[in-house]
């Protein structure tokens, strides 16, 4: 134990200095590469161009691709996996349950549901991306509001039955509209939004979700030392002064604005916001002060990884919610297996 | 020129040709052979029900799935009347077999792939329901043979057989110019957002290659329809970007993104009517032989001139029995005066 003792502060720097160049080197990686040819020195010049407020010499397709194209999309694969991930740390610790997603409370269901009634009524994306952030939180407030009028059993187990039950019904319409939808128009964009990607991301997209998600971003970080009480019977966080209903609230609140704001621009993505967790408390332990950091570093590379090969490893595009379940989830089985460390 | 004459001609004679076909394919008149017309016919797919509203609008009970009002006022009674009655099709159908049953159909018709899957699936509502079933090939080349096999069922080979001649000619027409557009790439640009196209050999796809355009995502392999990044776009660089959503169409000349596109930058959006039906795969029947036409002549040049304008003239009145006004055939082509 002791010698385990001395390790860990090094092994907990070298962490904390490599994740962060790792995620900056995928960044590079993940803007290079793409299905445009673009040659380093083609980005170098743009880069440059850029910085120095001097890009007529720069081709207008390589600035497109680049600034246009490229970095949005790593930006909201970034912001997405960081949400999803930081999302289902919170609720699996909130929970107390490792098998928790961020979607438990009925968040992505009713994300589809408002998406896929946003393309049925032949809508603009950017009323169909609104409708499915209304949708996710509508879905969630709901689930809580019903939730909550439940007294006689455990407040966790009845907000975890009622979300599944909600995202149920919630699945039953987005079904419903699938039959009813124009075969060979709406059916294909409903099953593409459900099955997630990047593929049609903009600038503008990223910077409309970004306030949801760092607004919903800030009670996670504020409150990271409080989140790890909810780990107690409810009864020993209040005699710790700390009213355990109202602080499960707010961190619900913050976490479900931040997967309904990943969720209105990149579609369901599977997997993330549940095996991101647990490979971060693999490797930092499940103090949620370290453990959100951790998620959001992992969260965030793992999805430009993902986007990245998503785009580049076929001339279609592959869905991204197919590859995160196929890399995730014998990921997640090996780690499980090689493992000896206690949830 | 001569082809384009020879064809100026045949446009403008079929419909006088179709007229003396029509008047013997009319309800209670005795068609050339074969029994009477049938009176009760239920379309599987919105493929079979454009077909059936082509050739015998008064049989057809009800309607695959819900129609635009727009196209309903073009279609006009009595097709446009008719109920929604949901779909057939295995597992996805939403009409009972039950109501099937109750509706009392002569003859459920599905025009499509021709499959093991989907032959089954016929053939078990048959045997389930004791009705007459049929399932025809809906392959764009094989038009003029599906529209004389339908005919020959629904009781109307007289008005199917001078259809067929029409959509024969056309698809010679087409099929001869086809070397002249060998050399044009052409992206199909689908959904709100443009980035769903059709690979090599789909469904989606057939009238672009009918003409004989490069479809630049059949670099991806044949199959169905896709997602495709901006960025593949821009690195397919398409001379030519055709699509049937209008909002689309409008968006995407504004969009900065997509001016490094060629065919955006160089004005080439080609934007495919959908009144009464889809030009282009909604659906893919019949609908699609004035679609190849129109992508053959803008093909060629940006408006199409006269000879297009007399060619769609003279098919909805020959398939659709629709007398387009001069400003209807505008607004349909969407040019501006």
């Amino acid at each position: 134990m002791s010698g385990r003792g001395r390790r860990e502060p090094r092994r907990d720097l070298l962490l904390r200095a490599a994740a962060p160049i790792l995620l900056l080197g995928l960044v590079l990686l993940a803007l290079a590469v793409g299905k445009y040819p673009l040659s380093p020195a083609d980005i170098a010049r743009a880069v440059a161009g850029r910085l120095t407020g001097d890009d007529a010499a720069v081709p207008e397709a390589v600035s497109t691709v680049l600034w246009r194209i490229r970095l949005p999309r790593v930006v909201a694969g970034l912001l997405v996996g960081a949400a999803l991930s930081a999302a289902g740390a919170a609720y699996q610790g909130m929970f107390r349950n490792p098998l928790v997603s961020p979607d438990i409370l009925g968040v992505s269901a009713g994300s589809g549901l408002g998406a896929l009634t946003g393309i049925y009524l032949h809508l603009p994306m950017a009323l169909v991306q609104a409708l499915a952030f209304a949708g996710g939180l509508g879905a969630v407030l709901l689930v809580t509001a019903l939730a909550g009028r439940v007294r006689r059993h455990d407040p966790v187990l009845v907000l975890v039955l009622a979300g599944v039950a909600a995202s149920a019904m919630l699945g039953a319409g987005m079904s419903l509209l699938k039959v009813l939808a124009d075969p060979y128009t709406q059916l294909p964009a409903m099953t593409y939004w459900l099955l997630g990607g990047l593929v049609t991301v903009t600038g503008a997209d990223a910077a409309a979700a970004a306030p949801g998600l760092v607004a919903g971003m800030a009670p996670l970080v504020l409150l990271r030392w409080r989140m790890n009480l909810l780990s107690l019977p409810d009864e020993e966080v209040l005699a710790l002064g700390v009213n355990p209903r109202r602080l499960r609230s707010v961190l619900i609140l913050g976490a479900t604005l931040m997967t309904a704001s990943a969720v209105s621009i990149s579609g369901i993505v599977g997997w993330v916001g549940l095996v991101v967790p647990h490979v971060a408390r693999l490797a930092v332990g499940p103090d949620f002060r370290r453990l959100l950091p951790a998620a959001l570093l992992l969260g965030a590379g793992f999805l430009v990884g993902a986007d990245t090969v998503a785009r580049t490893a076929a001339s279609i595009e592959i869905p991204l919610g197919i590859l995160t379940a196929l890399v995730g989830g014998p990921f997640f089985l090996w780690l499980l297996a090689r493992s000896r460390r206690a949830w | 020129m001569t082809t384009r004459r020879s064809f100026l001609a045949a446009a403008a004679l079929s419909p006088v040709a179709w007229a003396r076909a029509g008047a013997a394919g009319q309800p209670g008149a005795p068609d050339v052979a074969g029994g009477p017309p049938l009176s009760r016919v239920f379309a599987a797919g919105p493929p079979a029900a454009v077909l059936v509203c082509v050739l015998a609008p008064e049989s057809l009970l009800g309607w695959p799935s819900r129609l635009d009002p727009e196209s309903l006022a073009w279609i006009g009674p009595p097709a446009a009347d008719r109920p929604v009655l949901g779909r057939l099709a295995g597992r996805g159908s939403t009409v009972s077999l039950e109501t099937l049953v109750q509706l009392k159909p002569e003859l459920v018709l599905d025009v499509g792939t021709v499959d093991a899957t989907h032959a089954s699936m016929a053939e078990r509502v048959r045997q389930q329901t004791g009705l007459r079933c049929e399932l025809l090939g809906g392959r764009l080349a094989e038009s003029p043979a599906l529209l004389r096999r339908a005919g020959a069922l629904l009781g109307v080979p007289g008005r199917a057989e001078g259809l067929a001649r029409r959509a024969e000619q056309i698809l010679a027409e087409v099929e001869r110019e086809r070397p002249r557009h060998a050399s044009t790439s052409v992206y199909l640009a689908r959904g709100a957002d443009g980035l769903e196209t059709g690979l090599g050999g789909s469904i989606n796809v057939e009238a672009l290659e009918f003409v004989g355009a490069r479809n630049v995502a059949a670099a991806g392999g044949e199959g169905g329809i896709t997602r495709v990044s901006l960025e593949q776009v821009l690195a397919w660089d398409p001379e030519v970007l055709v699509t049937q959503d209008s909002a689309f169409a409008g968006s995407v000349r504004s969009d900065p993104v997509w001016r490094g596109v060629r065919a955006v930058r160089g004005g080439r959006i080609l934007c495919a009517p959908s009144l009464p039906f889809g030009w282009l795969d909604n659906p893919p029947g019949i609908n699609r032989l004035v679609g190849v036409l129109w992508l053959a002549r803008r093909l060629d040049s940006g408006q199409g001139g006269d000879d297009l304008r007399e060619a769609v003239r003279a098919f909805y009145a020959a398939f659709y029995r629709i007398t387009l006004s001069g400003s209807q055939l505008q607004r349909l082509l969407g040019e501006t005066t």
